[in-house]
């Protein structure tokens, strides 16, 4: 009996292991790749100017266009997204009772919501355009992110909002403070390291995403300055360039690829920074 | 009896999805003394004092009959505002809740949602509160930290200064010591005795000895029931009910 047990805990530990060994793997590889076949072409070049005439066959410049309107488009969105998706959790937890019908009822959306493909978001983006008519622009691929990142924005504020002890509550309620109080001067700050990690888990999301953008925010050489242009991307850019016949574009692909894996590093570490600078003050 | 009430339920009942967890409470709160609602856990002591502030429907599904009045007016009636009520009393959880702010700004809190924002006028309320909750001495110096870093037992301390900078007339206690240690249970003990003879404390406890301690009058429930309720001695020494008795003895519990 005791052996067989001894058997079944080194057998479940090294399936652990591999698993872990797998995970850790793939995303050294991926990393690797990217690094590999990008560091090569990577120039200061690359982040510093946009492309210039013939870009595209492997002539001079860069793609500061598509790194501006990436940054630019998914910050808007993502500001947006929080605006809509932070009263949504506290509503749903604070106004309504936390487990009622409701309150379900919206999570199940939201999960619903998060799992339809983006290019649905790219497409229902576009027909939104066409009735407001605007056409491919920085302002068509804000909403089409801002609708695409909003389901999982608002399901990781709920998740950190949910977890607020109730205790927490009845104190502020006790003080006299009114649910909306409660809600923005004790519940939003409590929950500011789980509202960090929901706005970067949603702005990771939005700025690694082409499908939404395709049709709404459309291509452009130039950086955009104003949302009625269109605006390149990051991943629209890295799609191009891959599929161009000359190597050394192909190659440019890469490095972008290593951009906008550095531009989700240094958030996921300066959310990482913020989130523990705001939990010093947090009692669980 | 001379004193006087200062809060009183009548036909109190609450339930909760259906299940009964109160029956029908008359009972009335001497001003100014210290009662304690003493009965086995689950009885429905947290329910009762829930109810005296309101806290009880932020649950889900309770249903609340019957009247609780506070200076003779229903706090569940409908021209009744609900931040006042609340306001009214004092709150102290089973283990101690600061706010995710500093020290400072915990005391603060309360007096600034209600209106007050001068500088000097907050330092001097942040500095009464925690003196008389017996916490000034030791956090004097550092009112900038978050309180989160204070010890278990001067977080409590600090939760009872917070609720006391909203000038409350009435301060709930849930088991506000069962979080703690010894020296830090009599701590909050001794700062209740001082307290009384500006509030109302209404204390819920198992622990006998402490109501022993403490309290002026003391309610007895069992099972949602109110079994008896009258000053500490009588109900200590001379219960008139068998269940009190045995509760009292130790034979329940
Ligand atoms: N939020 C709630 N939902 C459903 N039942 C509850 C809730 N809170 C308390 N109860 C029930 O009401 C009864 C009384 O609970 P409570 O007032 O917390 O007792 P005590 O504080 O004396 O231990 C218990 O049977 C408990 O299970
Ligand atoms: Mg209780």
């Amino acid at each position: 009996m005791t052996s067989r047990k001894k058997i079944e805990e080194l057998f479940f530990k090294c399936l652990m292991v591999l698993s872990l060994l797998a995970v850790m793997g793939s995303l050294v590889l991926i990393i690797g790749t990217v690094i590999y076949k990008g560091a090569g072409s990577m120039s200061l070049d690359m982040i510093t100017s946009t492309p210039e005439g013939g870009y595209y066959l492997g002539k001079k410049g860069g793609i500061l266009n598509a790194i501006a309107g990436s940054l630019i488009l998914t910050g808007i969105a993502t500001v947006a997204a929080i605006a809509l998706a932070l009263p949504l959790a506290l509503y749903i937890n604070l106004y309504r009772a936390r487990r009622s019908r409701f309150a379900e009822m919206v999570r199940l959306s939201m999960d619903f919501l998060w799992g339809i493909p983006s290019i649905v978001y790219g497409a229902f983006g576009f027909s939104v355009m066409i009735f407001l008519g605007i056409r491919a622009s920085l302002l068509g691929g804000i909403i089409a992110v801002t609708l695409l990142i909003i389901p999982i924005m608002a399901r990781a504020i709920d998740e950190a909002v949910s977890l607020v002890p109730r205790e927490l509550l009845d104190s502020s309620y006790s003080l006299g403070a009114t649910r909306f109080e409660a809600a923005f001067k004790i519940v939003v700050r409590q929950c500011l390291p789980g509202i960090v990690s929901a706005v970067l888990i949603a702005f990771g999301r939005g700025i690694g995403d082409a499908a939404s953008v395709l049709f709404t925010a459309g291509f452009s050489d130039r950086i955009p300055l104003s949302l009625s242009e269109p605006a390149a991307t990051l991943p629209l850019a890295i799609f191009f360039q891959l599929g161009t016949p000359f190597p050394e574009v192909r190659d440019r692909a890469y490095a972008s690829a290593l951009i906008l894996t550095v531009i989700i590093l240094a958030l996921s570490i300066t959310a990482r920074v913020l989130a523990s600078r705001f939990n010093r003050h947090i009692i669980k | 009896m001379k004193e006087t009430s200062h809060l009183r339920t009548e036909n109190l009942t609450v339930s909760y999805g259906g299940a009964e967890a109160l029956k029908n409470i008359n009972v009335e709160i001497p001003e100014k003394q210290i009662t304690a609602i003493i009965g086995p856990s689950g009885c429905g002591k947290s329910t009762l004092l829930k109810s005296f502030n309101r806290l009880l429907e932020e649950n889900d599904g309770v249903k609340i009959s019957g009247r609780v009045l506070v200076d003779g007016a229903d706090i569940y009636s409908d021209s009744e505002d609900i931040t006042c009520i609340r306001k009214k009393m004092g709150l102290l959880s089973q283990r101690p809740y600061p706010l995710p702010m500093s020290i400072y700004d915990n005391i603060a809190f309360g007096p600034r949602i209600h209106g007050m924002k001068k500088k000097a006028g907050l330092d001097r309320l942040v500095e009464k509160y925690l003196s008389l909750a017996g916490l000034w001495d030791e956090v004097k110096d550092r009112l900038n930290e978050p309180a989160s870093r204070l010890s278990i037992g001067q977080q409590q301390r600090l939760c009872l200064a917070r609720g006391l900078a909203v000038e409350p007339e009435i301060i709930l206690a849930d088991e506000p010591t069962s979080a703690l240690d010894p020296k830090s249970s009599q701590k909050i003990e001794e700062e209740f005795k001082k307290l009384k003879s500006d509030y109302t404390i209404i204390i819920v406890t198992h622990i006998l000895r402490q109501a022993r301690r403490l309290a002026d009058y003391v309610l007895f429930i069992y099972l949602g029931e109110l079994i008896e309720h009258g000053p500490s001695r009588q109900i200590f020494e001379s219960p008139r009910e068998q269940v009190t008795r045995e509760y009292i003895q130790g034979v329940i519990s």
